[in-house]
């Protein structure tokens, strides 16, 4: 489990995330929402080690992760951000096999093939595994870089706003991806949202946030509520009842 | 073509111009020139590993192809203690006259400049690498104001002393620094196996490489002194010359067409030596001796450079 206790990141006088505190429940969705700057991002990166936190404690697995190995949290934690440019000329095989690295340092053994292959094949790469970074669209590359994370075969797979850039079609598709993710292979998935309809029909558990706090936090059917929503992102949002899906109307 | 075979034939190119080199005009005084021009490429093959490994490093470390070491200001720094020995008791003096000494003391100050700029530019953790090369940078324009400051000075007979060691040049390269320089490196490369595995995924970025388990801050701060030291290695034995290494490293890229470090350092050392023994050869056969050996780079190495800038302009 993944256990955020009191953790707070400050850039000059402004907190960016102010003592938060929050238990990350495993094998489920939970969906980050809020406001541009609410510090969703910050949190991922402070869970995931990419930036350091000024205060408190972030434990996985009950071990504070500034105790733990990098190498060894890479088998257990996985991030994925939202812009990533590569400056390499990849073919999204060798993209993919990148994620083996915790387990090999760069020499892929049959073991590690056999996942890199089966990640592929559950991202549906297969047809343009030998095809170029560039060459791709911009949704077949996110495609490739959850692949590369599912490569990695982590217990916990943090992704800050997946559907970033990316259409209707091939958001649906990744969230459904992630679904049986979860379902099918037990993983833990946090991911930052901004569409909520996304969080409200795809994730267990939302958490909300504004301004680096916690405004609310439960599950999905308790969150996706039209008070809360009005907490979070001041704003009237009136809420529908669409085949058994909580869906959002947030355009006035 | 795969790796092996452009390596290979890389490397007969490479062994051809050597030979070339060493046995071009013998004539009957053999037992002269040939342990003279061994030493020379001894010194070439120094200076190409030292170079391009450094370059290559480097240009991982900050994700950028077009950026060489030098912009650490380390070759401004040596240009600086040059001029300043000259200036402060002139080219008689022992400092300047006995190589050795003059070698110790710039690997000396290059590696102590370097430490110290590490030592607090890299203290914080996540600091930006470009902040580093920022001030690394104004560092280099620094000295070289100094430098040009007291070159204006200085008699125009010790000028021309200062001038000689403002050119890389392979052709007064002591035998003792040689042995020196060999065990300093051995000694710097052996450590730098240690992270060679991580360069791969260096290159990914700070993100990519932190969630694939590696240590960054630490691993980066070693790649940047391993950096320093083959760069004060061959700065000191040959003069400033990283310009060469933006050359090879991009002729490397693009001639094996990889991201593998464990490939493509083998094809920069290669291009290097093949443009360093090729230069070489340019030099002393066809100019005799009327230019050096870093004009003939800088003028190669320039035009590519434009056309690299033109091409990389193209495609965004």
């Amino acid at each position: 489990m993944v256990e955020v206790k009191n953790v707070s990141k400050q850039y000059g006088n402004k907190f960016v995330v102010k003592g938060v505190s929050l238990k990350i429940p495993k094998q489920k969705i939970t969906a980050f929402i809020g406001p541009n700057g609410a510090g969703k991002s910050t949190l991922l990166s402070m869970i995931s080690r990419l930036i350091k936190k000024d205060e408190g404690e972030i434990l996985i697995d009950g071990k504070e992760i500034g105790a733990c190995k990098s190498n060894d949290l890479a088998k257990k934690i996985s991030i994925l951000k939202q812009s990533n440019h590569i400056n390499l000329r990849l073919t999204v095989r060798e993209l993919v096999s990148f994620g083996r690295f915790p387990y090999s340092s760069g020499r892929l053994t049959k073991e590690d093939q056999r996942h890199v292959d089966e990640a592929i094949r559950y991202m549906g790469l297969e047809e343009i595994e030998h095809k170029f970074l560039d060459q791709l669209s911009g949704g077949q590359k996110q495609r490739a870089f959850i692949a590369m994370v599912i490569a990695q075969d982590t217990e916990y797979i943090l992704l800050d706003e997946p559907l970033n850039n990316l259409d209707m079609k091939h958001s649906v598709q990744i969230m459904k991806m992630l679904r049986k993710l979860v379902d099918e292979l037990g993983k833990t998935i946090v991911i930052v949202l901004h569409d909520i309809n996304f969080a409200s029909v795809y994730a267990d558990y939302v958490v909300a946030m504004k301004d680096g706090e916690l405004v609310h936090v439960g599950p999905t059917d308790q969150v996706i509520d039209h008070s809360v929503l009005k907490d979070v992102y001041d704003m009237d949002i009136n809420i529908q009842q669409i085949n058994n899906c909580k869906i959002c109307v947030y355009f006035s | 073509m795969g790796y092996r075979a452009k390596i290979t034939s890389l490397l007969v190119v490479a062994v051809l111009l050597i030979i070339t080199f060493l046995f071009i005009d013998l004539g009957k005084n053999w037992d002269y020139a040939l342990p003279r021009r061994s030493v020379k490429m001894l010194a070439v093959i120094i200076t190409s590993v030292a170079i391009g490994f450094s370059t290559l490093v480097f240009q991982t470390i900050t994700n950028n192809r077009i950026l060489t070491p030098s912009i650490l200001g380390l070759d401004s720094l040596y240009m600086l203690l040059q001029t300043m020995l000259v200036f402060l008791f002139g080219s008689t003096h022992v400092a300047m006259i006995d190589k050795n000494i003059n070698f110790a003391l710039s690997l000396f100050f290059m590696m102590l400049f370097a430490l110290i700029f590490y030592k607090f530019l890299l203290r914080g953790e996540g600091q930006d690498i470009y902040f580093l090369l920022l001030i690394g940078l104004i560092f280099g324009t620094l000295f070289n104001s100094l430098t040009s400051f007291m070159q204006v000075l200085i008699d125009p007979n010790e000028f021309l002393i200062v001038q000689d060691r403002m050119f890389a040049s392979i052709n007064n390269v002591n035998t003792d620094l040689l042995y020196l320089s060999i065990a300093v490196m051995l000694l710097a490369g052996l450590y730098s196996l240690k992270y060679a595995k991580y360069l791969d995924v260096l290159a990914l970025g700070r993100e990519h490489a932190i969630n694939l388990g590696i240590d960054y801050d630490h691993v980066v701060k070693r790649l940047l002194i391993i950096v320093a030291v083959f760069v004060s290695i061959s700065t000191a034995l040959t003069g400033p010359m990283t310009f060469l290494g933006l050359l090879v490293i991009n002729v490397a890229r693009e001639f094996l067409n990889t991201y593998k470090h464990s490939v493509l350092t083998i094809g920069t050392v290669l291009f290097s030596i093949i443009a360093l023994v090729g230069g070489q050869l340019l030099v002393e056969r066809v100019f005799t001796f009327s230019t050096t050996l870093s004009v003939v780079i800088n003028f190669v190495g320039g035009v590519y450079f434009i056309y690299l800038l033109l091409k990389e302009n193209r495609s965004w």
